[in-house]
C-alpha cells in the first residue's frame, strides 16, 4: 500500500499501526515526506504528532484546488518538531461540499489559517471555535482562490455598506 | 454659569448630567462594580497600529479585558495574482508582501522555484545574497526600533534611525536601481552584476552602523521610561507562543532558540559564524535587547561576507531560465532564441512541490510552490511570518492596560502587508 520509499520509515509504521487506515499514501517531496492522511483521521493524527513525536508547532495550514480534477480540494498541513529540527507535511484530500475535522484543539493557533482556508476556498471546519471569514469582508460572495473564480471582473462597494 | 454657584460646581453639576444622559447606553453592570464596560475599537487608522490593523478591545476602565484583531484590510490577493504569472514575473510580488524585508520575500521565493529547478546558484551570488539580506534585516529593524521608540515617546531614536536605514537604502537603490522595491534576487542568481564601488560602499555603511547600534542601545537602555514601560510587559507563557505560531525574535526573546539560519540552512549561512541571540526574560525589553543583538549579528555576517567574497559568476548556468547577456544577445543566435523563450513563454519547473523556510526579520517566513509542470506556478502559499506573530495578540493583551498595549504592538514588529497578503 504505501510506496517502498516510506515504508521502512519507523515513524510511518508506529503511525500507520498506532491510527490504522489512516495513512492512505505517501510520498518524498524535494524538501522531505508528504504523508496523506485520510479526512477523518487528520485530529488523532496530528495529536498523535504532537504528543508522541514531538511536532509541537504547527507551521501553517493552507489548501490547493486541483479543480477539475477529483477530490477537488487538497488542504496541507505544515508540521515541525523543534526537538529533532524535523519537518513533515500532511496532506488531506477533500471534495467539493465536505467539512474536514478542526484541529484548534490540538494546536490552538490552526484558528487563524484553518480561518483563511475557510475564507479563501469554501472548507468547512467542523467544531471549530469561530468559523469567519478572515481576510474578505464578511459578507463576500465566492471564494477567491479557487480555481473557477475569476482572477478580475468583481466590483465590490465600499459605499453600499 | 448658575446663578449662585462656583465655575468648579456647575462644572461638577454638568459632569454628573453628562453620566446620567448615557447610563441607559451602558452594558450591564457586573454586581458591586463602580466601572462601565466599554468597547472601543482600535484603529484601522491607529497609527501604534502601524499599518491597518483593527483591534477591538473590550475595556473595564484602563484594563483591557479582551482583544480582538481584525485583519483583511490589507488584502491584495497576491497568491491568487502568482497564479497567472510566469514564474519570473512573480519576484516583483514578493517586494509588495513584507515591503520592510522585501530581499528576504525574494530570496524565499527563489530558493523554493530554484529547488524545484534543481539549480545550483554560484557561490559568489549566494554570499552576495546572504550580505544583502543581512542588510535588509538592519534596514528592517531600524524601523522597528524607530517607530517602537516613538510609540513609547522616545522620539531622538527615531531619526537617528530613519537616518541610518537610509543609508542602507542607497546601497540597494546602487545594486538594484530601487530603494525599497527591489526584485535584486532572482531566479537562478541576482538581477544585475553587482556595481562597481559597492565594496567601499557597504564597509562604509557597516562601519558607520556598527558604531550606531550600540549608541542607540545605550540611549534607550539608559532611559528609565523606555525601561520602565517595557520591562514585565507582555509576556504569555512559552508553550502557548509555539502553539500560537509565534517565530522570530519574539519567540528567541521567550527561551526558544529557534532560527532557520541554524536549524535549515540555506544560501550558504552554514558557512557564516554568528550567534542566535536568545533571553529567557520573555518581556518587550527582551525582544528589545534581542534584536538589538540581533543587528550587531547582522553587522558581523556582512563583514564576513566582505571580507570573504568569493569570486566568479554571479547567475547560475542555466540559459533556459536566465536572460542572456545583452551583448549576447544581440550577437548569438542561440542567445537570441533562448531570450525570445524565455520572455513570450516563460520557462518551464517540472512538477512537484516544495516548502521553503527563510529567516526574515520578523521569522519564519516560507513560500509554498507547487508547480504543475507549466512555466506558470499552480499555487504559490506565503508562510508570513507576521500573521502567526499577531495571532497571540488577543491572548498577550489580555489583561494589561491600554498604554501597554502600545508597547507590545511595537513589541511584535507585524507589518499588515506581511499579515494580510
Amino acid at each position: 500500500m504505501l510506496p517502498e520509499a516510506v515504508a521502512q520509515n519507523p515513524q510511518v509504521v508506529a503511525l500507520a499501526e498506532q491510527i490504522p487506515g489512516a495513512i492512505v499514501d505517501a510520498t518524498v517531496a524535494v524538501d522531505g515526506l508528504v504523508l496523506g492522511v485520510s479526512p477523518k483521521h487528520i485530529e488523532g493524527v496530528c495529536r498523535y504528532l504532537k504528543e508522541k513525536e514531538s511536532f509541537a508547532r504547527l507551521s501553517a495550514v493552507t489548501g490547493v484546488d486541483w479543480w477539475p480534477r477529483e477530490p477537488r480540494f487538497e488542504i496541507i498541513y505544515f508540521l515541525h518538531s523543534l526537538a529533532r529540527n524535523a519537518r513533515l507535511r500532511l496532506s488531506v484530500r477533500v471534495a467539493e461540499g465536505e467539512s474536514l475535522g478542526s484541529i484548534c484543539s490540538v494546536w490552538r493557533g490552526a484558528n487563524w489559517y484553518e480561518r483563511e482556508v475557510f475564507d479563501l476556498f469554501g472548507i468547512e471546519f467542523r467544531n471549530h471555535p469561530n468559523l469567519e471569514r478572515i481576510l474578505m469582508p464578511s459578507d463576500w460572495e465566492g471564494y477567491p482562490l479557487r480555481k473557477d473564480y475569476p482572477i478580475h471582473g468583481h466590483k465590490y462597494s465600499y459605499q453600499e455598506e | 454659569m448658575i446663578e449662585g454657584k462656583t465655575h468648579v460646581e456647575s462644572l461638577d453639576a454638568r459632569h454628573e448630567l453628562q453620566v446620567a444622559d448615557v447610563s441607559g447606553l451602558a452594558v450591564e453592570l457586573p454586581q458591586g462594580s463602580s466601572v462601565r464596560r466599554m468597547t472601543l475599537n482600535m484603529g484601522p487608522q491607529h497609527p501604534s497600529t502601524h499599518g491597518v490593523l483593527r483591534v477591538v478591545l473590550e475595556l473595564d476602565g484602563e484594563t483591557i479585558l479582551s482583544a480582538r484583531p481584525e485583519i483583511g484590510y490589507l488584502h491584495t490577493g497576491i497568491e491568487k495574482q502568482f497564479e497567472v504569472k510566469k514564474y519570473q514575473q512573480g519576484i516583483p510580488l514578493t517586494d509588495r508582501v513584507d515591503y520592510l524585508s522585501n530581499l528576504n520575500n525574494n530570496l524565499c521565493y527563489s530558493l523554493a522555484v530554484e529547488r524545484l529547478l534543481q539549480l545550483e546558484i554560484p557561490p559568489r551570488a549566494q554570499w552576495m545574497r546572504v550580505m544583502l539580506c543581512e542588510l535588509t534585516r538592519v534596514a528592517s529593524h531600524l524601523i522597528w526600533l524607530g517607530t517602537h521608540a516613538l510609540d513609547i515617546g522616545a522620539m531622538t531614536v527615531y531619526f537617528y534611525c530613519f537616518r541610518e536605514r537610509e543609508e542602507i537604502l542607497k546601497i540597494f537603490e546602487m545594486f538594484s536601481g530601487q530603494r525599497m522595491m527591489t526584485s535584486y534576487i532572482r531566479i537562478g542568481g541576482l538581477a544585475l552584476e553587482p556595481p562597481r564601488g559597492w565594496h567601499a560602499a557597504v564597509s562604509k555603511v557597516i562601519e558607520r552602523l556598527a558604531r550606531g547600534i550600540d549608541e542607540y542601545h545605550e540611549l534607550l537602555s539608559s532611559n528609565p521610561i523606555w525601561v520602565n514601560r517595557t520591562k514585565g510587559v507582555g509576556s504569555l507563557p512559552v508553550d502557548l507562543m509555539l502553539e500560537l505560531g509565534v517565530t522570530g525574535p519574539m519567540i528567541r526573546a521567550a527561551g526558544v532558540n529557534m532560527d532557520s539560519r541554524k536549524d535549515c540552512p540555506h544560501t550558504s549561512y552554514e558557512k557564516f559564524d554568528f550567534d542566535v541571540p536568545i533571553r529567557t526574560e520573555n518581556d518587550v525589553y527582551a525582544r528589545f535587547e534581542v534584536r538589538m543583538e540581533e543587528m550587531r549579528q547582522s553587522v558581523r555576517i556582512v563583514r564576513q561576507a566582505l571580507a570573504g567574497m568569493p569570486s566568479g559568476p554571479w547567475q547560475a548556468d542555466a540559459p533556459h531560465v536566465l536572460l542572456p547577456d545583452r551583448e549576447r544577445m544581440k550577437t548569438e543566435m542561440e542567445s537570441l532564441i533562448y531570450h525570445f523563450k524565455i520572455v513570450t513563454e516563460g520557462f518551464r519547473v517540472p512538477e512537484g512541490s516544495v516548502y521553503q523556510v527563510v529567516e526574515s526579520p520578523r521569522g519564519e517566513l516560507a513560500y509554498y510552490v507547487v508547480s504543475n509542470g507549466t512555466p506558470r506556478p499552480h499555487r504559490v502559499f506565503m508562510r508570513t511570518p507576521s500573521f502567526g506573530n499577531l495571532q497571540s495578540l488577543g491572548a498577550m493583551l489580555e489583561g494589561v492596560l491600554i498604554a501597554d498595549s502600545i508597547a507590545v504592538m511595537g513589541s511584535m514588529d507585524f507589518v499588515l502587508g506581511d499579515v494580510d497578503r
